[in-house]
């Protein structure tokens, strides 16, 4: 065992470090200046082959070799000088690796560039009212046009996070409804500004509503070319697949946890409470869950550079993250007491970066909640460790699912 | 012995869980989260029309089981109004022999005269519509304030939406002292709350738990009810074990009270404890048993949630508490 990651990463840790130093200079940038900086830089990171390395160059990345060691590096610099690294959201982390592994030329070509530049923003139009947990249930049609160049789709489509701001969807819609139900999905491309798409917000119970919550989608004789179909009719539910799997992937960030429980010790410290043997037994015992889940992060990390498979472990990070979420809120609410009784300042307008006191904590006390349900439910994430990680049968009312 | 409930103390609880149906459905809810009001007269002039307010009166023959009763069914609607505080200021003015204090007494048992409780904590729900505020005074006694001059409010925003709270303090204020420090009553009024708050969650408990045993028999994914798989069965059962049996728990802590049994401040510090976790478990449980729909603010969940959080706060966490039980209890 080695936690080093070798001479050659620390030469290039060296290099990453000069550049950002150099490169990175914010100043009191705010606003659309800061913008326009953010995406001056992103272009420069790319150029030197720091960022966007999985895309090719002519679709605006920088095409680099696989090396998870460089990637990470890479990663812990930039945070260290926080300095933006590519950009968020399910665009980047789902539809964009679907792209590269199933998309024709042409949908390379259209989107690549333009969602890694942040202009397009996109919806994952999975989820429905009737199909959540059961998403091989999808019931949203698109039907042929008669001509056959066009995808004509009718249905809805629910809990769509970046509703407000998506130009864009990626979405399983059922094109052939006599098929058994997991053949019968193909994944489409949409451009949401047609008058066929009706959106609304659909307010959370963070009390946040407007463009910083989930959205409903209505399509009523919405459009798209038969060529920004993904993969082949009828195998959307395939094409799919591999968008979950990078999903999990990426909420499954150590780093996000390990910074969380830095600030809930910070909370400890601030609220005085730091000392009090309830609290650092507390304390100490959601760090051990924070460590094994670090730790199993760099198992992961290091199977991965030596292409090996870790086995079952990786189908638990999910549920150890959100159920360490749950942890953590429980603790926080103990820890900010009477703070608790009032909502922080922009609770509901999404303006989380204002200065606010311990009650801002009620953002995670609430928000862990949806993380569990988010991208796959708690339940679910136990049915596929037990089935697909222990090998055990699968429940009788669910025989036929796949 | 008896000790289950009666059916007077039964046809208490539907009559008001009857007023609360009528006068406090989801759409009232939803009206008032979003309105900046803090107290809605309609529900509560209803509540009140019961005339259960006296509960806590000496000679009512009731007492805090009564009580208790009243307020388990106030935090299954997550009822609007200080409720808790009107109970106990009721029993505490009755009590004392301040003859200006009782003055009031026929409004506040009518309900016409609201008070609310201001006791170890500046925020205080119904702030600008109450009459009166039920505090402590600087020795640690308890005194009755009015409201008006010297009392100042200042609007927050309130996590709890169906019984929002201000922050108040007190200067130069018209008041009448209902018992002096280091009288039995002040501590024992303290101890009714707590044993009150337990109640209020104990029944926002058992809604979470039938909102979501409900939502598993007709919710429909995989071609099933959602209910029979047994993943989720054994949660939503989980949840009936962590409510059902705290009932007479209640039950005890209010009676140990009534009695004057020796452990019933024990037994009021433990009831908040226990119940303020239950009613967080619960809350959490519910949501994650319904999925996308628990997590938006129109299916309501949010406001027992809220209501969890508040309660759990209120007059000193679960691990106060717990301390204080250990204390009690001379281990
Ligand atoms: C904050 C947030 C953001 C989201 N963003 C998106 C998005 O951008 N795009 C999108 O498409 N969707 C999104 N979703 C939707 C999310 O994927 C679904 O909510 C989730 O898959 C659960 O589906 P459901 O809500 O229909 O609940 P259901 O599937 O109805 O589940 C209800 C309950 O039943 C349980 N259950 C279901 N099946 C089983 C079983 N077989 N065994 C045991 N228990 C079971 C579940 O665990 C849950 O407790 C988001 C959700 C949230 C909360």
């Amino acid at each position: 065992m080695d936690l080093s990651y070798g001479e050659d990463a620390e030469r290039f840790r060296g290099e990453v470090r000069s550049f950002l130093k150099e490169a990175w200079q914010p100043g009191g940038a705010r606003g659309a200046e800061l913008a326009e900086l953010i995406r001056a830089f992103r272009r420069r990171a790319t150029d030197q082959g720091y960022l966007y390395r999985a895309i090719p160059r002519q679709y605006g990345g920088s095409q680099q070799p696989v090396d998870v060691v460089r990637a990470q590096v890479i990663r812990e610099e930039f945070s260290k000088a926080r300095a933006p690294m590519e950009v968020g959201g399910n665009g980047m982390s789902m539809l964009v690796p679907t792209l590269l592994e199933r998309g024709t030329d042409e949908q390379k070509d259209l989107f690549l560039r333009k969602t890694i530049e942040g202009d397009y923003v996109w919806g994952q139009g999975y989820s429905e009212p009737g199909s959540g947990s059961d998403l091989a249930s999808v019931r949203t049609r698109a039907e042929l046009s008669p001509d056959g160049s066009k995808w004509i789709i009718n249905g809805q489509k629910i809990w769509t996070s970046q509703g407000g701001y998506a130009t864009h969807m990626f979405m399983l819609v059922r094109t052939e409804p006599d098929a058994p139900k997991h053949d019968g999905i193909t994944y489409l491309l949409l451009d949401l500004n047609q008058p066929g798409v009706t959106r609304r917000p659909i307010r959370q119970m963070t009390g946040e509503g407007g463009r910083n919550t989930f959205y409903e989608f209505f399509f009523d004789n919405a459009e798209t070319p038969v060529s920004l179909q993904v993969g082949e009719r009828g195998k959307g539910w395939y094409v799919s697949r591999t968008t979950l799997k990078h999903e999990r992937a990426t909420i499954g960030s150590a780093d996000g946890l390990g910074r969380q429980f830095s600030k809930l010790v910070e909370l400890a410290q601030e609220m005085g409470r730091s000392k009090d043997p309830i609290v650092r037994d507390r304390l100490a015992q959601i760090e051990g869950a924070v460590m094994a889940h670090r730790y199993t992060s760099f198992r992961l990390f290091s199977c991965n550079a030596a292409g090996e498979d870790p086995g079952p472990v990786q189908l638990m990070m999910k549920l150890l993250l959100t159920e360490t979420g749950h942890e953590i809120a429980l603790l926080a609410q103990e820890l900010i007491g009477e703070a608790g009784l009032t909502e922080p300042a922009g609770a509901g307008s999404g303006q989380t970066n204002m200065a606010r006191g311990p009650n801002k904590w009620l953002d995670q006390i609430m928000g862990s909640l949806g993380n569990s349900i988010a991208g796959g439910a708690s339940n679910i994430q136990r049915n596929i460790i037990g089935e697909r990680g222990l090998g055990l049968p699968r429940d009788l009312a669910l025989s036929a699912e796949k | 012995m008896q000790f289950h409930l009666t059916p007077e103390q039964v046809s208490i609880q539907d009559a008001v869980r009857g007023t609360l149906a009528d006068n406090w459905p989801m759409e009232r809810l939803h009206q008032f989260a979003d309105n900046d009001q803090d107290f809605d007269p309609q529900s509560w002039n209803a509540l009140m029309e019961l005339g259960l307010a006296g509960v806590l009166v000496p000679d009512s023959g009731m007492g805090l089981v009564e009580a208790a009763l009243i307020c388990e069914v106030a935090g299954e609607a997550a009822a609007s109004g200080p409720l808790i505080a009107q109970l106990l200021t009721v029993g505490a003015v009755a009590a004392s022999d301040n003859e200006d204090a009782k003055a009031f007494l026929e409004g506040l048992t009518a309900g016409t005269t609201v008070a609310t409780l201001a006791i170890d904590s500046e925020f205080v729900q119904a702030a600008s519509s109450a009459a009166l505020f039920l505090a402590r005074d600087e020795a640690g006694g308890l005194r009755l304030i009015e409201a008006g001059e010297g009392v100042t409010i200042e609007p927050v925003a309130s996590t709890d939406r169906s019984r929002p709270v201000a922050k108040v303090s007190f200067g130069a204020v018209k008041s009448h002292v209902l018992f002096p420090a280091g009288h039995p009553m002040v501590d024992r009024i303290r101890d009714a709350a707590l044993v009150l708050i337990a109640a209020d969650a104990l029944g926002g408990a058992q809604h979470c738990t039938d909102v979501s045993v409900g939502y598993a028999k007709e919710r429909v994914q995989f071609d099933q009810p959602i209910g029979r798989f047994q993943g989720l069965k054994h949660q939503l059962a989980h949840m009936a074990l962590d409510v059902e049996p705290a009932r007479a728990f209640v039950w005890y802590a209010a009676y140990a009270w009534d009695a004057g049994l020796e452990d019933a401040p024990r037994a009021a510090a433990m009831a908040k404890a226990h119940l303020s976790e239950v009613y967080t478990r619960s809350t959490r449980a519910a949501i994650a048993a319904h999925g996308g729909i628990g997590y938006t603010w129109e299916y309501g969940l949010n406001y027992w949630f809220r209501r969890s959080v508040a309660n759990r706060a209120w007059l000193g966490s679960p691990a106060e508490q717990r301390q204080r039980a250990a204390e009690l209890a001379g281990w």
